[in-house]
């Protein structure tokens, strides 16, 4: 009977569980689903991540090559993220060029990696004007069940911070670059971002981390990606329902903890690496 | 029939918060709108602030196709166009922000199983070189927070600066749209 009530009208079956402070899947409005990390499974990339945030399941793999650095920045190097949603995670999307939805998360992902500066771009120049790595780093969704910006922060972190890269000598005479498969060395990253999603029902209430039906119900979205010092490398806020300020300081808040959260978790998974 | 109207509007309000050197001041560049200015869509309007200039024509409400029609009100499009080259990530990105904070305040349920398709180009951009860039679309009932897109890194503290500045600021915009309405509608 409940789930012919939630056929006809999902907003108020879900208006009936909201009242109650609570949701469908059993969890509180300031709840996140299960996080699991998983790092290094991909050996044909240089680094690799495989997050899941309950059903939501996002795999980065991060390939390094080299380039030409840009005439207008001769010391820099690149970072190429890309996000793909394939018809595999979601019957929404189909094949064929990236949908709007992808497009928005790549460009999503690019503004992180650029405000939050994860990466010195300095560091992946090989030899100034000449030499520099590009780093293409690709995010698939593999099951898309909502918050999908956050699984893809998540696991563009945890794969950068796998990253190896090979040590690159210029050979005087030739002129060639050669390459040392073995020595390598991680790659230094300064910040750790990390978002935190959520959606606005009825212009009032807030809930964190939703699912893809909370979101296709929702009213607006927010989210806030924030370095471990406090500082907010984006508010990314298109459109949808008004939010006062105080229910924005709300949500710093829990930006704060969730971060806390993450890092404790990646951390983690870092130390039980075995060092090859 | 061709209706021009061209207003001219010099903003320029002071706010400070008296102990901090770097308060928030609320200067506002010079900004015009001229209105109707296209011939062939319903709807026209050329934004000018500064040296940044935005041409936009509404086409609406038209036919919609069936893949993209909503039962109980309008399908809202939103097509941005850079003054440069093809369009790409970064436009799709700000399309759908636009096409977002339009569909929260636009009465699409008057005009259901339509289209309403806003298209923009961009004829001058000078930007800024900040060390974080923070845009906010605010209501004008009760300020809240619409859309907020941002670039570059920055603390709470400052974030809360900005916005009590973009309400100041947004205020002035409103009195501007205000009258420029005024204006109109009392000639005909």
């Amino acid at each position: 009977m409940a789930a012919g009530f939630k056929t006809v009208e999902p907003l108020e079956y879900y208006r009936r569980f909201l009242k109650e402070n609570c949701r469908p899947d059993g969890r509180e409005l300031g709840e996140f689903r299960t996080t699991t990390v998983n790092i290094g499974s991909i050996s044909t990339a240089e680094g690799s991540a495989l997050v899941k945030l309950g059903n939501t399941t996002v795999i980065c793999g991060v390939k390094a090559e080299f380039a030409a650095p840009p005439t207008d920045a001769p010391d820099k190097g690149y970072v190429v993220p890309n996000v793909d949603l394939p018809p595999l995670c979601s019957s929404r999307f189909r094949s064929g060029p990236p949908g709007e939805e992808a497009q928005v998360a790549s460009q999503f992902i690019a503004d992180v990696i650029e405000n939050s500066q994860i990466i010195q771009k300095e560091d992946l120049c090989i030899s100034p004007g000449k030499l520099a790595w590009v780093l293409y780093c690709d995010l698939i969704c593999l099951d898309y069940d909502g918050n999908i910006l956050d699984a893809c922060t998540f696991a563009l972190l945890a794969a950068l911070k796998n990253v190896q890269l090979p040590e690159v000598t210029i050979n005087e005479e030739t002129a060639l670059a050669e390459v040392n498969l073995k020595k390598k060395s991680y790659l230094n990253i300064r910040t750790h971002p990390v978002a935190t999603s959520f959606a606005v029902f009825d212009d009032t209430l807030l809930i964190v981390d939703p699912t893809g039906e909370e979101e296709h119900l929702a009213t607006g979205t927010l989210t806030i990606v924030m370095d471990e010092e406090g500082k907010l490398c984006c508010l990314h806020k298109p459109g949808g329902s008004g939010l006062t300020g105080a229910k924005l300081q709300d949500c710093m808040s829990r930006a704060v903890t969730r971060h806390k959260e993450v890092k404790k978790l990646m951390d983690e998974v870092i130390k039980s690496i075995k060092p090859k | 029939m061709e209706e021009e109207m061209h207003t001219d509007a010099k903003i320029r309000a002071e706010t400070g918060t008296g102990s901090s050197p770097r308060g928030p001041g609320c200067s506002l560049r010079h900004f015009a709108c001229e209105q109707n200015l296209l011939s062939r869509p319903d709807g026209s309007a050329s934004f000018l602030q500064g040296d940044t200039s935005v041409l936009a024509g509404v086409y609406g409400p038209a036919e919609v196709k069936v893949s993209k029609e909503i039962f109980n009100k309008a399908t809202l499009e939103v097509i941005l166009r850079p003054k440069i080259g093809l369009p790409g990530v970064a436009e799709k990105s700000r399309e759908r922000l636009i096409r977002n904070t339009c569909e929260a305040v636009v009465l699409g349920t008057l005009h259901p199983r339509t289209s309403i398709t806003v298209v923009l180009q961009v004829v001058s951009d000078a930007g800024s070189e900040a060390r974080a860039v923070l845009t906010f679309a605010l209501d004008n009932v009760e300020q809240k927070l619409l859309m907020s897109s941002t670039k570059g890194l920055f603390s709470d503290a400052e974030l809360q600066q900005c916005l009590a500045a973009a309400q100041v600021a947004s205020q002035h915009v409103f009195r501007f749209y205000r009258e420029s309405l005024q204006r109109r509608y009392s000639k005909s």
